[in-house]
């Protein structure tokens, strides 16, 4: 059998950019030569309510859902759905949660989700370039150096949290 | 050769992207539908692609103008979420009948879980009800060869053919390559009278239906023979027959078993099935939803476990299928609630359920954005049960409830739900008045908001936001006979708008109130396709 893949949820509230954060990740995967899957629910979830999208890659990946405590990530963009999504968090597993990130460091407090990618992306064995292409495929240009300065923000964080974490990995 | 390179290209799409790469890389000539999640991206990409697609007033009406497209020789793709399949199945059970020059497809996208539903029904039982061969892909590679295969499959036996997804395959996004199977090209559209193949009277239909029955005995054979089924070779200890989206859970869950994974769910491969039970000890059905494979397994004499009754109800996963495997009804844990959708601030359906609410009315609601003035704060909508049901129920209600009661009964329901199948409704109405008459809200915020901001006709734009012809509601609630007909912007209006409902309801008669303003999320866009539309004209 293959090696497992590698799971992460993203998690927050409609409109705080669940969705853009998990195809941004999906594309670094796959422009990585990986299989890739993601999965969410649209509809109702769009008016303000609890988003998780779960995006997994490795060798071969079957279900596009993250099993219950199988996440080896979860990315949470909203303080108060950490608790919602704390069940999806396999033992050891990182959270990577919105207070890592001084938000009035962002030039557009809106790139949290950008900017917690930035954390996720010390963990991960993609190459910034990736990182920095996808963002750019999927932010509107005028978004594009407020989303650059997030990502490098996080990824800075991201470096110290590897540090002190990084051993459970 | 670069053509060639690009075409077999991999991406990373969803499976409604993968459905309409195949629609357009097969030369469908229309897509029609109804948006309805998980489904409405499939015609939203083919128009970006640079097909011709077409949102409907409904499901019925889509599935008509697609059967006239398969009339003329051309291929056609016709989507909808299941229940829009309830809508469209008048046609559907006698499309079945008739030989089609061209190519039907009929995407019926599922809801297995109800994440943006009413009702979890499930479809697979279409597929046998009505005669219809039946693709069920399980992921978006499969979702782009099964709708190539589809077309194929239509036209070699002249039939139409139900792909059948489910929300997990229309939205989770897989790695496609395209180009990986060629089918035959499109026909030439042309028209030959043939009136016993089309025209459904009792003399025509009654061979029509002996043919039907023929044609699907010659397709389960060739599904026996060659059909898109795939079998994986493990463990004799343990069989699994499956499919859909429940075939990747299962290769996460057992990877040593032995797997049937079906393709084509109707007709079905009997005598694959029954060989496969036969060559393993331990034979299960692992499917979501109903127990549609089993039950079919089990008439045909072949001898298979099922899953346990609880499991009917909501998705499948890898944890769920492990737990199916085992036997194990312990019950299962329950997720953290999270936080329940809400109408976003400053919607204009806020004042109309404030207003209701004070007013102390009984409220026939409908389907859409506005279904959330049942939760708090509002707990101001009192019935759901289909697309446009709000007036027939209302009106219901005025005839049997005692006076008091009767006069403060209000239906509500949006601009493209009053469309879809409101209008019928408004007829009845003014048919059958209820003796302390009727007040129906039209909630018209200018678009079908609760799917992505889709046009209907309503709108006066075109599925990719071009003017067109627009139904104007007033005008037509007027020429209905409806004497009390009022405009008005519920949020700006506020006061206003409660003396309005205040005096409908005292009144016994029937009034029509349009309450009118923009969705606040699709009212920037609304005004650019406004301003683009007249600049076009000038």
């Amino acid at each position: 059998m293959n090696s497992k893949p590698t799971n992460v949820v993203i998690a927050g509230l409609g409109g705080q950019g669940v969705i853009k954060a998990s195809d941004i990740l999906a594309e670094v995967a796959f422009s990585s030569g990986l299989d890739v899957k993601k999965s969410e629910l649209h509809g109702m979830s769009q008016r303000g309510g609890s988003v998780s999208s779960d995006v997994r890659f490795g060798e071969r990946v079957f279900s596009p859902m993250v099993p219950e405590g199988e996440a080896d990530f979860l990315v949470v963009i909203a303080p108060d759905q950490v608790q919602v999504n704390a069940a999806a968090l396999r033992q050891g597993g990182i959270l990577i949660e919105p207070s890592l990130i001084d938000e009035s460091s962002l030039s557009n407090k809106k790139s949290i989700n950008v900017a917690l990618l930035g954390v996720l992306s010390r963990h991960l064995p993609f190459p910034v370039e990736a990182w920095t292409d996808a963002l750019g495929r999927n932010l509107p240009e005028k978004l594009h150096d407020a989303n650059l300065q997030a990502f490098s923000i996080g990824r800075a964080v991201g470096e110290t949290l590897k540090q002190t974490t990084g051993k459970e990995r | 050769m670069e053509d060639l390179e690009q075409k077999q290209a991999l991406a990373l799409l969803s499976g409604d992207e993968a459905v309409a790469m195949a629609a357009f890389d097969s030369g469908v000539t229309l897509g029609t539908g109804y948006p309805g999640t998980p489904s409405t991206e499939i015609l939203e990409t083919f128009e970006t692609l640079g097909g011709k697609a077409q949102w409907s007033p409904n499901e019925k009406v889509a599935m008509e103008v697609a059967i006239g497209v398969a009339f003329s020789g051309a291929r056609a793709l016709v989507t909808m979420k299941h229940v829009g399949l309830n809508v469209a199945a008048d046609p559907l059970f006698t499309v079945a009948y008739i030989r089609l020059d061209g190519a039907l497809i009929i995407v019926s996208a599922d809801d297995p879980g109800m994440a943006s539903s009413q009702n979890e029904q499930d479809n697979r039982r279409y597929a046998l009800a009505a005669g219809v061969p039946m693709l069920e892909p399980s992921d978006s590679q499969e979702a782009y060869e099964f709708t190539l295969r589809a077309i194929e499959i239509s036209e070699r036996w002249q039939v139409p053919v139900l792909l059948r997804m489910t929300t997990r395959v229309c939205h989770s996004k897989t790695i496609v390559r395209r180009g990986t199977l060629t089918i035959p090209p499109p026909h030439e559209a042309h028209f030959e009278h043939d009136f016993p193949s089309r025209v459904m009277i009792p003399a025509y239909a009654k061979p029509a239906h002996r043919r039907l029955r023929k044609t699907l005995a010659e397709i389960a054979v060739w599904n026996d023979e060659a059909g898109p089924n795939e079998l994986i070779k493990g463990l004799s200890s343990l069989g699994i027959i499956t499919s859909g989206i429940a075939f990747q859970h299962v290769r996460e869950a057992a990877p040593e078993a032995s797997v049937l994974k079906l393709g084509m769910t109707y007709p079905l491969p009997l005598e694959r099935m029954r060989a496969f039970a036969a060559s393993v000890e331990r034979c299960i059905v692992i499917e979501e939803g109903d127990p549609y494979l089993v039950e079919a397994a089990r008439t045909a004499g072949i001898a298979v476990e099922g899953k346990p009754e609880m499991y009917r109800f909501g998705e499948l996963n890898s944890a769920r299928v492990r737990r199916i495997l085992d036997g194990d009804t312990s019950p299962e844990a329950k997720p953290v609630p999270g936080k329940p959708p809400a109408l976003c601030p400053g919607c204009p359906h806020r004042s109309v359920y404030t207003v209701l609410k004070d007013l102390g009315c009984i409220v026939a609601g409908d389907i859409g954005c506005y279904s959330l003035g049942v939760l708090p704060p509002f707990q101001a909508m009192d019935s759901l049960v289909c697309m446009g049901a709000a007036i027939g129920v209302g009106l219901g209600l005025r005839h049997s409830l005692p006076p008091e009661e009767a006069k403060r009964v209000v239906s509500v329901l949006g601009d493209s739900t009053f469309v879809h199948s409101g209008i019928t409704g408004l007829v009845e109405m003014v048919y059958n008045p209820p003796e302390s008459g009727h007040v129906l809200v039209i909630l018209d915020n200018g678009t079908t908001a609760m799917t992505g901001m889709q046009e209907h006709p309503g709108t006066g734009r075109t599925l990719d936001h071009a003017k067109t012809g627009k139904v104007v509601f007033e005008d037509l609630a007027r020429s209905l006979g409806v004497r009390n007909v009022h405009v008005i912007d519920p949020a700006q209006e506020l006061g206003k708008f409660q003396e309005l409902i205040q005096t409908c309801l005292d009144k016994k008669e029937l009034s029509v109130v349009i309450a009118r303003r923009d969705c606040l999320l699709a009212a920037r866009s609304i005004r650019e396709y406004e301003r683009c539309n007249e600049q076009q004209a000038n």
